[in-house]
């Protein structure tokens, strides 16, 4: 990183002004390895199980593909920010947990508890934040920490407020209705159902680019994670933009949060672990770096793709289920290879 | 968002008329805390081999505290899905010289050594849920349980009196014994044929999603056998998404796997009746330091497999919203 801040000025000012073709600019984008992983996975699967093309069939994989990447999405921007979270796969759960149980608890109607769940999530995201700034301990050790805290309040919470493990029915409550439209409905479009994830999906990934290629925000997150203090010098508010990158992963964890609620209307309070390190592998096969600084917020999307298609594929495929999750590891571990040798080429023909 | 801040903000103000807290005291009626006996206060530990905020084993956990009250025990309660962590689990309660001990043997040659200590300690050793064909060897008094491959089978026989040709077996947990154990069972009395379908249990999407491409993929399947009442309804909703005819059968129970088999939405459901193999673990033990009894005379008590219908659900309601079905 210090080498390419002290290359940086006399090349800089040219580079942007030199006229570059539309291959040589495609070539450069952090997600140009995932699109071709995807579109692998994609003819892979198409060739090798049948029910795979069908639109149904198509509709499941972006299902599970969109909620994979309405988390992939935040962490993907966090991770461009030089940091980690390992607390977002509980964070989801505990999400739908608080909401479901300030429902029925106070007999409110669900959307209050749905507002009071923003709250808590948001809240988690600011200590996760805040408490990495503080103390200037790594990412990993902070949300590791949070992870296991959050796990053990979820399961110790819903012990003590439902008196069993998981929550009590709120399907019957008011406001239910309205809410579970918002985020656990579908929509038919031409006899194709489309899941309102999905819409989420895209509307985050089209959030997130904007903040990162258009706004000042967007500038802070790379500098903050090409090196914090170099940042820092410059002026840019490096607390103030970790704290607001975990709280957009809150934000997303209450979005899946709630889907998770609304779709299934009881939640279970041991759900959710594991789900966190997906999201991180969904972030990186879409390109970012584990080093931060680089990457981007469709990338990440393509990664949640790829998932989806490669864990659904193998099913459509109807490959022996013992194999299962070696076949999803080779998958993944080829795709993102596929992905590292593409970003190569195109950096060296760039 | 905009929609989000409308229906948000008109409703707001008001609480809920249905359902809720509210609800469930008007229905509410405590159940009694007083001990019926009065021998010492004995301790009792029990140490499963089950994961964190498992349904199944928050029943087993009410109906040993129901009977603990009731014949003035103390109850104690650790679990670790990890055999090894199981074993020292056992052993802190031989250091600490309880008065019985309930023990799962899922893990069965991790679990031997421990088992048999116990024994020599003078300590009871009750087994219970997993490890029926061991038990007796270990030097346990008794189990109580269900056998896993029994239950499967008649699961098998159910689907076959249903007239059923293709299922599928959904195991929420690769690699346990006892997932694999049913659907095996089920395989060996069911005419037709059985797959398995391995999904991320701590993922509800996921499983979903698992689900309905396998439904996609294979329209044949009439059945969907789930190794867990929670992931029933899941797939409930997987088959609706998909297109599929697919009926619904669970293994355990939960208030959602009820109001399934109410509406119909779940065909049928095979309980092993978690409460009982708590509660009777419990006062079996205390019946053991009472009197020298043991039920069953040493053979192994059986819990299950009741097959739960539509029938039963209406009397099922209740007691599963309290959790002790």
């Amino acid at each position: 990183m210090t080498t390419d801040t002290a290359e940086a000025p006399a090349p800089a000012v040219d580079e942007r002004l030199v006229h570059r073709s539309l291959p040589h600019r495609l070539l450069g984008r952090p997600e140009l390895g995932a699109v071709v992983g995807a579109v692998a996975v994609f003819l892979f699967f198409a060739v090798t199980a049948d029910s795979f093309l069908r639109m149904a069939s198509l509709s499941t994989v972006l299902y599970a593909s969109s909620t994979i990447g309405i988390m992939a999405v935040p962490v993907a921007l966090l991770m461009i920010g030089g940091e980690f979270d390992l607390s977002t796969g509980v964070m989801v759960t505990t999400s739908a947990l608080v909401s479901s149980m300030f429902s029925y608890r106070m007999t409110a109607n669900v959307w209050v508890g749905v507002a009071v769940s923003l709250l808590a999530t948001l809240a988690i995201g600011v200590f996760n934040g805040w408490m990495l700034t503080r103390t200037k301990l790594p990412s990993f050790i902070i949300t590791l920490g949070t992870f296991l805290m959050l796990t053990g309040l979820n399961l110790g919470f819903t012990k003590l407020i439902s008196g069993t493990v998981s929550t009590k029915s709120i399907g019957d409550m008011d406001g239910f209705a309205s809410a579970r439209a918002l985020f656990a409905s579908q929509l038919s479009l031409g006899g194709v159902t489309l899941r309102i994830t999905v819409v989420w999906w895209l509307v985050l990934i089209m959030v997130a680019t904007w903040i990162l290629l258009r706004t000042r925000a967007g500038n802070w997150i790379f500098a903050v994670g090409g090196g914090a203090d170099a940042a820092r010098a410059v002026g840019v508010p490096v607390a103030g933009t970790k704290i607001g990158l975990y709280m957009g992963v809150a934000l997303c964890a209450w979005i899946s949060g709630q889907h998770l609620l609304f779709s299934y209307d009881v939640v279970q309070s041991g759900e959710g672990v594991g789900n966190e390190l997906i999201y991180i592998a969904a972030a990186v096969i879409g390109g970012c770096l584990l080093t931060g600084g680089y990457g981007s917020a469709v990338g990440a999307a393509v990664g949640a793709l790829i998932f989806g298609m490669a864990s659904k594929g193998i099913v459509y495929a109807q490959w022996d289920p013992d194999w299962f999750k070696f076949f999803l590891g080779a998958m993944l571990l080829l795709a993102t290879l596929l992905n590292a040798w593409i970003r190569k080429r195109a950096e060296a023909s760039a | 968002m905009i929609a989000a801040t409308l229906a948000l903000a008109v409703p707001l103000a008001g609480c809920s008329s249905t359902g809720g807290k509210r609800a469930e005291e008007k229905r509410a009626q405590a159940a009694g805390g007083q001990s019926a006996v009065d021998t010492p206060r004995w301790k009792f530990a029990m140490v499963t081999h089950s994961g964190d905020g498992d349904t199944f084993w928050d029943i087993v956990q009410n109906g040993a505290k129901q009977a603990a009250v009731k014949d003035n025990i103390e109850f104690l309660y650790s679990h670790d899905k990890e055999a090894g962590k199981q074993v020292q689990l056992v052993q802190t309660r031989i250091d600490q010289k309880v008065d019985g001990l309930i023990v799962t043997l899922a893990k069965p040659d991790a679990m031997k050594a421990v088992v048999q200590k116990a024994v020599r300690a003078g300590i009871p050793v009750i087994t219970i849920n997993s490890g029926q064909d061991l038990s007796k060897d270990f030097g346990a008094l008794a189990h109580i349980g269900q056998d896993e491959v029994t239950a499967g089978e008649a699961v098998g026989e159910e689907l076959n009196e249903r007239g059923r040709k293709k299922a599928v077996c959904v195991l929420h947990e690769q690699g346990n014994v006892g997932h694999e154990e049913r659907c095996d069972g089920v395989r060996k009395t069911f005419g037709g044929t059985v797959q398995n379908l391995y999904v991320d249990g701590t993922n509800m999407p996921g499983v979903e999603s698992s689900l309905e491409a396998k439904l996609q993929a294979d329209s044949v399947i009439d059945s969907i056998v789930t190794l867990g009442a929670p992931f029933a309804p899941t797939a409930v909703k997987a088959a609706e998404q998909a297109g599929s005819k697919a009926e619904v059968a669970t293994f355990d129970l939960n208030a959602q796997a009820v109001r399934g088999l109410r509406d119909g939405s779940i065909g049928f459901a095979v309980d092993q009746q978690p409460y009982l193999q708590g509660y009777e673990a419990i006062d079996l033990l205390w019946l053991y330091k009472y009197n020298a009894d043991m039920l069953g005379g040493g053979q192994p008590v059986l819990t299950g497999p009741q097959i739960l219908t539509r029938q039963d659900a209406a009397a099922l309601e209740k007691y599963t919203s309290r959790g002790t079905r």
